[in-house]
């Protein structure tokens, strides 16, 4: 039978504070565990909560990027259950006024079309610590705990597991250009829960939606989500019922297993915070946050491809970070050819990076490093060839191209005489190539051109290698 | 209070003076009272000696020894609000008003014994023996903030801070014969105070006059970015216009305060009381706050619901009692807290429990908070007529040690008068205003819109100077003689 998928998930981003969501304790990941502690996040007797304005602020600054409607009212509320993860046993978070409601995060499908998913709400919560089981006993590092953590919920618009990855880089690339979150996936900055269901094509109602927890990366979540559309739909194949459960998943095993029942579920109790005062938000602050938006990644991409003339690909590509997305336009902004600036961009210093394993916030290579470099070829002085083999100097040395091409006589050779003394050697030493070419094989003058370059070591102009060769070839064969 | 500040001023007393003559006390007294769990005599002296060896400052209540209850936090100090669950538990910071005591040179000085969590109204739910009232140890002290009225009334205590959910300031203060000021909710931070009700808690002082209140509130009271709650708005100090008197002040008598159950004695005692007043030039005239009788259950239902999350924290992981050898971590948590808390404040969170339950919120909880919302209009619509409301504080005088232990119902009924100005956030005071026939103090209530704090002290100091009440106190040798027979 063929089955319909349906996907709401539920993302957890840590946004990038300076402090706590309600203390003033730091939360840089990977400190000595429990050095970034206080009375107030360790929940002691007597303490009270204050809440953080950056972090509200940036919850409403993401509900702007994803066309949110904001609260002018909106409150925290007191969730409890027992853990000892929670400091107080009850999470402060938000229940029926979240900050930000509606919205939507705009994905690009694998057939190119583009589709809306819709977001439910947002709201603002603190982070748990986090706690490690060992054999007889249990460590709890509570640095993470109060943690401004801001929970995006999504409508059940998903279609697939595909669809789900697609939607979270969207949403990583809209939150990392905001700025209000690293979306660090190692560091544990961005995690997703999800419901999941199926229905045979043609029903009109959704089927029994399992939740499930812990994919802690994108491709996670995709391999997660696969696995449980298999899994329902064997169950459903072989005659049987999907129960509505919260399911884990493990992601060395790649499987789900339950991790309670509906019949388990909680009873969080939730009530208004009587230590915080309800959130009234005017619309200068509104305004304010607006004419602050950044722009977002779908709109700079357009831009990018309109203004600099480059491929929805590298425009992609150049618009996926915004750092690089900067990098790039100071690139440009001098460039004769922005296009090439795009390569240089998106090719070498990407893949160059890559193989570092290094951000391009620490690139040895600058943007007006990439100005010249496509400067000097566009004028002539270097081929492109030879700014590869500059571009690898650069990036090594941290030194700036025109200083690399002069020192090492890589200044290209336009010099004819010169070039036609190589064509002949070559010519006279590959008779059979030249001998093809003049049979009418057109292909043949490749392996001539590479021979000419070579001998030229990668110094010479290839278009007048070109042109040289043809004459003494054609001159030749008369 | 301000005698002690005097002399120390002076150069009559030494800081250390001052610790040790309440330390004597405390030693000859409280083995048949039983205000102190602590006296943090160390910490007390070695304090009192720095500031004797330093230059004199210019704090207003320099030198001066002043209690606190066990529910607010100092550093290093035991912090086991009348629990066993917190027994060995050391605050390791001072909340806002102890480092607003700190910062006017007093000395914050001992644990003063509490119902447990500030949960009751006799101080017999503290998890280290009842308070006894001083007037006559076979009487409670009144609760919670026992231990603080019950030390200032036999003068273990200068001053001394309580804290009021639901009168547990004015309560024990009428029952013991001393002065207790709950403030607006919003003007003393509540950050130190170990919550038991937050939307309903506030600080404030217990003294053995009006005019020792106003200098301990103006000491304590004041905006604090470490409270989300505290209020913004600044007064003006409430001791400078203290002698103003109420000359054309307009007094309403709530008429359901004075209804059925009113104890005669202590009836009378307030109706003389407010005839004082209008023998000052007050005007006096009756008024209304018709949803009284649903102040007890709507406290009843708010106060726990808040409870049952604020001492959720209390399981045995980070801090406090833990039972020994736990299975897992659901019997940890089952077997401390069922070990750690007392009977009143598991009924209380148990109560809490089921009134936010999935069910049963709309039916308690979100009414509960409509009734609010309709007992604050009974105050604001009465405060549009009067200046301030009086009325008795407690319906009866201290009960007898023992009489309402199995009876919790009507002990919750006894609140009725203090319980709706919390719930409204308002001010309030309990002044000595007679005695029984038994020798019982009695109390006369002040109660005043948010921020009348100042017409407050100003009414009841101008109470206290035509009357002799603040001036009566027990007579300590007979209580000596009596513990010495008891012996
Ligand atoms: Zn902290």
């Amino acid at each position: 039978m063929e089955y319909l998928t349906t996907i709401g998930l539920e993302v957890h981003v840590q946004l990038r504070t300076a402090s706590k969501m309600f203390c003033s304790c730091p939360h840089r990941y990977g400190a000595p565990p429990n050095s970034q502690t206080c009375p107030v996040c360790l929940g002691y007797p007597g303490v009270l909560p204050v809440p953080n304005r950056q972090a509200i602020e940036w919850t409403m600054l993401t509900g702007l990027m994803l066309g949110c409607r904001i609260a002018r009212y909106s409150k925290f509320d007191r969730k409890s259950y027992f853990y000892p993860d929670m400091p107080k046993n009850y999470q402060i978070s938000q229940y029926d006024l979240p900050l930000c409601e509606g919205g939507y995060v705009e994905v690009d499908l694998e057939n190119g079309d583009t589709k809306k998913v819709g977001i439910t709400r947002i709201h603002l919560e603190e982070d748990v610590a986090k706690s490690t089981h060992h054999s007889t006993t249990s460590a709890i590092d509570f640095n993470r705990a109060g943690t401004p953590l801001m929970e995006i919920v999504t409508e059940p618009d998903i279609a697939g597991p595909e669809e789900a990855y697609a939607f979270l880089t969207s949403l990583k690339q809209i939150l990392t250009f905001g700025g209000v979150s690293d979306c660090n996936m190692e560091q544990g900055n961005i995690r997703c829960d999800a419901n999941i269901s199926i229905r045979p094509v043609g029903q009109d109602g959704l089927g029994v939606k399992t939740e499930i927890k812990n994919m802690n990366t994108f491709s996670g979540a995709q391999r997660a989500l696969a696995y449980e559309v298999e899994r329902q739909k064997e169950i459903l194949n072989s005659g049987g019922r999907i129960e509505q459960e919260t399911r884990r998943w493990d992601d060395v095993s790649g499987t789900t297993e339950l991790m309670r029942s509906k019949e388990d579920a909680h009873d969080y109790r939730y009530f208004p915070d009587p230590d915080l005062m309800p959130m009234v938000v005017d619309e200068a602050w509104i305004s304010r946050l607006t004419a602050e938006m950044p722009e977002l990644p779908r709109t700079r991409k357009a831009r990018f491809e309109r203004q600099y003339g480059i491929s929805p690909y590298d425009a992609g590509v150049l618009t996926a970070d915004p750092e690089l997305a900067l990098f790039y336009e100071a690139a440009a902004a001098g460039s004769a050819d922005a296009k090439a600036a795009a390569n240089l961009v998106s090719n070498l210093l990407l893949h160059a990076l890559a193989e570092a394993g290094m951000e391009i916030g620490s690139s040895p290579v600058r943007p007006e490093h990439i100005t010249s470099l496509v400067n000097l070829v566009a004028e002539g002085t270097i081929s492109s060839q030879i700014a590869k083999d500059v571009f690898a100097v650069v990036f090594e040395t941290g030194r700036g191209p025109e200083e690399i091409v002069r020192e090492r006589g890589l200044v290209q050779v336009q010099d004819t005489d010169q070039i036609r003394t190589w064509v002949r050697s070559v010519i006279e030493e590959n008779p059979g190539p030249a001998a093809d070419f003049r049979a009418g094989r057109e292909k043949a003058i490749g392996r001539l051109v590479g021979a000419v370059m070579k001998a030229s070591r990668g110094k010479a102009n290839p278009q007048l290698v070109n042109e040289v060769l043809r004459e003494e070839l054609t001159r030749g064969g008369v | 209070m301000r005698d002690v500040s005097t002399a120390i001023r002076g150069g009559e007393l030494s800081c250390r003076e001052a610790v040790e003559a309440l330390l004597e006390r405390i030693e000859r007294f409280d083995g048949r009272i039983n205000a102190y769990l602590d006296t943090t005599a160390e910490a007390a002296l070695a304090r009192a000696d720095a500031m004797d060896r330093g230059a004199r400052g210019e704090g207003r209540l320099w030198g001066v020894p002043i209690g606190i209850k066990d529910v607010i936090a100092v550093e290093g100090a035991p912090c086991r609000c009348g629990s066993r669950m917190l027994d060995r538990f050391l605050s390791p910071y001072d909340g806002t008003v102890v480092r607003k005591l700190k910062d006017a040179g007093s000395i914050p000085m001992g644990r003063l014994n509490m119902d447990e969590f500030a949960m009751g109204s006799t101080n017999e739910n503290s998890g280290f023996g009842p308070v006894c009232n001083p007037w006559d140890p076979a009487y409670v002290s009144g609760g919670s903030s026992g231990g603080s009225a019950a030390a200032v009334a036999s003068g273990m205590a200068y001053g001394a801070l309580g804290s009021d959910t639901g009168g547990s300031i004015r309560q024990p203060a009428s029952l013991c014969g001393v002065v207790g000021l709950k403030p607006t909710y919003g003007r003393v931070s509540r950050f130190g105070l170990v919550a038991y009700a937050s939307s309903l808690d506030q600080i404030g002082p217990i003294t053995r006059d009006v005019t020792d209140a106003a200098l301990l509130f103006d000491v304590i009271c004041g905006h604090d970015p470490q409270d989300a709650t505290s209020l913004q708005r600044q007064t003006p100090a409430t001791s400078a216009g203290l002698e103003g008197g109420v000359k054309g002040m307009r007094i309403g008598l709530p008429r359901e305060y004075f209804a059925a159950g009113l104890d005669p004695e202590v009836e009378a005692a307030v109706r003389r009381g407010v005839e004082t007043l209008q023998g000052l030039g007050a005007e006096v005239e009756e008024v209304s706050l018709p949803h009284t009788e649903y102040a007890v259950a709507t406290y009843y239902i708010l106060a726990t619901a808040e409870a049952s999350a604020n001492l959720a924290r209390f399981d045995g992981v980070r801090y406090g009692h833990r039972c020994s050898e736990p299975e897992d971590v659901t019997d940890l948590y089952f077997r401390s807290r069922a070990e750690g808390f007392g009977s009143e404040v598991k009924r209380r969170i148990i109560l809490g429990t089921y009134v936010l339950s999935s069910g049963y919120y709309d039916a308690y909880y979100l009414r509960a908070q409509k009734a609010r919302t309709l007992i604050r209009r009974d105050f604001e619509k009465a405060f549009e007529r009067v200046d301030l409301l009086a009325a008795a504080v407690s319906p009866t005088p201290a009960y007898a040690l023992g009489a309402c232990v199995d009876d919790p119902l009507q002990m919750y009924l006894g609140d009725i008068l203090t319980v709706p100005m919390n719930l409204a956030g308002n001010c309030g005071i309990s002044v000595p205003c007679g005695l029984t026939a038994g020798g019982l103090p009695i109390g006369l209530q002040l109660m005043g819109p948010p921020f009348a704090e100042a017409e407050l002290l100003r009414a009841a100091r101008a109470f206290e100077a035509e009357t002799p009440w603040h001036r009566k106190q027990p007579d300590m040798a007979v209580l000596e003689q009596r513990s010495a027979e008891g012996a």
